[in-house]
Order: C-alpha cells, then sequence, then structure tokens
C-alpha cells in the first residue's frame, strides 16, 4: 500500500476500527520493506521469528515487533543506499549526549511535510499566518545535520509569513524586533512556535519582567501559539500545563495555544493537543500504550509505556518504536472536540531514560 | 523588469547561481535549494509579485519549471510571457 492512499483522507476523519484496517496493511507492508532493505532489521526480525508469512497473518499493528527508540543512537539504521540519503535528522541531546540518526529520502521528507501540513491545517487553518518564531535564527543555520529543533521550526514554518525569530543568537528577547513586528501585523491573526521551555524562559519571563520593570505590555491576543519539546524542567519548576497557559494569558493576552507531542524519530507525524487539552493521534500515526511488565496492549485509563506508529517512514525502518515515555490512553473516538481515533496524555518520561526532546534538553543545559 | 526576469532574480540570489543553470533546475539538485533555501525562495517571490502562496503550492513548488506554473495560475496571476 502506498503512503499516498492515506494521504487522501482527512486526518481525523475514520473511526479506530476503519483506522486500524488501513494502518495495518501499510505498517505490515512497512515491516515487509524494510526486512527487505535493512540487512540490520532484518536479523532483528529473524531472532523474533518474524517471517513475511506471519506478517501476512498479523490482524493488527499491535501484533507488530517494535524496535526501542534509544536503537536509533546505537546503530545506523537506514533502508535505501547511502546515495539516496540527502537528508540525516539527528535528535536533541544534552552536552555529550549521543543522539539518534536518521536517514532521509526524498520520498520519506516529502510525505513528512505534507503530512504535517495535513494534521497542523485542521487546527490552525490552511490559510498562512505572519509568524513569529521564539528562537533564535542560527537554529537553522548547519543546513546538512538538521537538529530535530531546527526541523520543527522549518516544518512549521511553512504556516508563516514574514518569518520573524524574537530571539537572538544570544537567546535575548529581541525587543524591538518584537514589537516592530507587532506593529507591522497589527490586527492580524498571528502564529508563534517555539519550544515549551524556551518559550517560558526566554519569551514570558521576559514580557514579565518588561511588564513589571519597564511599563511596556505586548499584545499577543490574536496570537496562537504552537510549543512543544517535553515538560521536564517545568514541571521541576512546579509549572504546569495549566499555569503556563494561564501565565501567558495574563502576560500578553495570548489563549489559543496547542501543545503537541512528537519526536524526529517520526519527523511529521506530530500529536496536536486539541482545544479540550487532548492530545490526539491523526490516521497517519497512532499511540499504544503498553503494559511495562509484559507489554500487553492497555486499555483506556491504565497507565503504561507508549508505542508511536508511523505510516511514512520508508527510508529508515523507524514505522514501530517504543519510547522511553509513560501516557495514559484517554480514549477513542469521542473527545468532545470532535476528532476521531485515539486521544492520549503524557505522564512523562520512564525513570532513568535519558533527557530527550528539544526543549527538556535545551533545558537542562541551562544554567 | 519583466515577471520572468523578477521570477530569475528570486532563483538567482536566493541560490546565488547564475541565470544559465535555471532551466531544468529541480527542489535539492543543489545544495542551495534544499528546505531552508525553499522556504527562502518562497519568500522573496513572494515579497517579488507581493503574493501570498498556498502551503499546498509551496510543497507543489518542486522545479523551476513547476514554479512558473503555479504562479501564473489566477490566485496569484503572474504572466511570464
Amino acid at each position: 500500500m502506498e503512503y499516498s492512499e492515506l494521504l487522501e483522507y482527512e486526518p481525523y476523519s475514520l473511526d479506530h476500527s476503519q483506522k486500524q484496517k488501513l494502518l495495518t496493511k501499510r505498517l505490515t507492508d512497512l515491516t515487509a520493506h524494510h526486512m527487505a532493505h535493512c540487512r540490520l532489521y532484518k536479523n532483528m526480525m529473524d531472532s523474533v521469528g518474524m517471517t513475511q508469512e506471519r506478517l501476512r497473518e498479523a490482524v493488527s499493528y499491535e501484533e507488530l515487533p517494535f524496535l526501542p527508540v534509544r536503537l536509533f543512537k546505537e546503530l545506523e539504521l537506514a533502508s535505501v543506499p547511502k546515495e539516496a540519503v540527502f537528508k540525516t535528522m539527528t535528535s536533541s541531546g544534552t552536552t555529550g549526549q549521543r543522539v539518534s540518526k536518521i536517514f532521509l529520502d526524498r520520498q520519506t521528507a516529502a510525505n513528512q511535510q505534507k503530512t504535517m501540513v495535513k494534521i497542523v491545517s485542521d487546527f490552525i487553518g490552511s490559510a498562512r499566518m505572519p509568524m513569529l518564531i521564539l528562537d533564535c535564527p542560527s537554529v537553522v543555520k548547519n543546513r546538512l545535520m538538521f537538529s530535530a529543533r531546527g526541523a520543527g521550526i522549518l516544518g512549521f514554518s511553512i504556516f508563516g509569513a514574514d518569518r520573524t525569530y524574537a530571539l537572538t543568537d544570544e537567546m535575548k528577547l529581541d525587543i524591538d524586533g518584537v514589537r516592530q513586528f507587532l506593529e507591522r501585523h497589527s490586527g492580524q491573526r498571528i502564529l508563534m512556535f517555539g519550544f515549551t521551555f524556551m518559550v517560558w524562559q526566554h519569551f514570558y519571563k521576559e514580557l514579565l519582567r518588561l511588564e513589571r520593570e519597564e511599563g511596556e505590555r505586548f499584545d499577543f491576543s490574536n496570537g496562537i501559539l504552537i510549543h512543544g519539546g517535553g515538560w521536564k524542567k517545568l514541571t521541576s519548576e512546579a509549572v504546569s500545563p495549566e499555569e503556563f497557559h494561564r501565565r501567558l494569558l495574563a502576560v500578553c493576552g495570548l489563549d489559543h495555544i496547542h501543545d503537541y507531542y512528537g519526536m524526529v524519530e517520526q519527523t511529521g507525524c506530530i500529536y496536536m493537543q486539541c482545544e479540550c487539552g487532548h492530545l490526539h493521534a491523526s490516521i497517519f500515526s497512532d499511540v499504544i500504550i503498553r503494559n511495562p511488565d509484559d507489554f500487553t496492549v492497555c486499555g483506556v485509563g491504565d497507565k503504561g509505556i507508549i508505542e508511536t506508529v508511523s505510516a511514512i517512514p520508508e527510508s529508515y525502518p523507524g514505522h514501530l518504536l517504543l519510547t522511553e515515555d509513560e501516557g495514559i490512553l484517554l480514549g477513542k473516538d469521542d473527545c468532545p472536540c470532535g476528532r476521531r481515533g485515539k486521544y492520549f496524555k503524557i505522564l512523562g518520561r520512564l525513570e532513568n531514560a535519558e533527557i530527550r526532546g528539544c526543549s527538556d534538553t535545551y533545558a537542562a543545559d541551562f544554567r | 523588469m519583466t515577471n520572468l526576469e523578477i521570477y530569475n532574480k528570486a532563483f538567482m540570489e536566493t541560490f546565488e547561481i547564475e541565470e544559465d543553470k535555471l532551466a531544468g533546475l529541480n527542489y535539492q539538485d543543489i545544495d542551495a535549494w534544499d528546505s531552508v533555501g525553499h522556504m527562502a525562495l518562497i519568500a522573496a517571490l513572494e515579497d517579488a509579485f507581493d503574493i501570498m502562496m498556498d502551503t499546498d503550492d509551496i510543497i507543489d513548488f518542486s522545479s523551476y519549471e513547476k514554479g512558473k506554473e503555479l504562479l501564473a495560475k489566477d490566485d496569484y496571476g503572474v504572466e511570464f510571457q
């Protein structure tokens, strides 16, 4: 099954059983594809007894073997020849940490971008908006080795016009730049994008200081903020998502805020937070919550380890991954926002797991 | 300047290439036209023609020739003669 077939559906239009049928077909095909094109992956499948026959018998992608996401730090896994790799993406890591390497060919990269646009459009519409990036311009400078942080910014940039970086390369708020940006687009909807900790540390805190010390207040009541990358640091500062939202609203009128969950190993398939505060799986991907003791599938309301599946990856075997995050499935097909498919909540990192995520790794090095 | 000259100039300045390299040029044929360069090119064209392109068209903009075809659509009305 070709990925383009999935792209014909709207991201949240199928109920769980319809989606399961489609995704199972695509994911078994992908498993067969990677077994045929990645020797290391084939060896791993051999070791768990996965054969082409067994693959054909699989009735759900819940039965397919998954790889621990950490493996992409240990091994270089690709299902295309070196010449076909045009971009290598790396995960964010704290200083000294090993990073994941993800090899992309044109097809996989193009599908990532198309998917991401379909998912995000469902939340903010497809009209482009003036965009304020709550990060520094140097993040996208090294173009051959793309960091997850740069890829996130660039992925969302397609929704932006007059893209303006709110921070200088010293991670200071460019006050004049932001003021001029707001003047240029007064009365318009504005798209804002950043990583959770950076938004808090370098945007929120500076706006708070400006208001208190200099009496200057910025108005972002027309803003839509999309942010992601992890809550670890803010949780340690006892800032809950509700608090984060409340404080941003108080300091600059920003009320339209979407968190998202995603990882560089499955770029494109992000999980956006809806108006009800729930993270949603689109038809292009899914989450499976697994019992940490025996990896059986958890039901609604049970805490477990999150497996993420993505229908996109063709150039590397990253379609079925066990993350090091804990979460809870909140429900299927019945979120009050009207989107179908699973919706869930992230509880945080497993104990002893490495720090990762664009927000958390940055925060870990932050003194 | 004609629209074609403006169009070519956006490519030449964004990617720092000569005019004779433009015909047949595809996305990712040269290092400069990667995903970062792509967004810079779109921004340059939008400024030059005072238009705002749709996200779908930004994704479909896969070559020098395809770009001309997209800009000539009624949405943008940039004529190339």
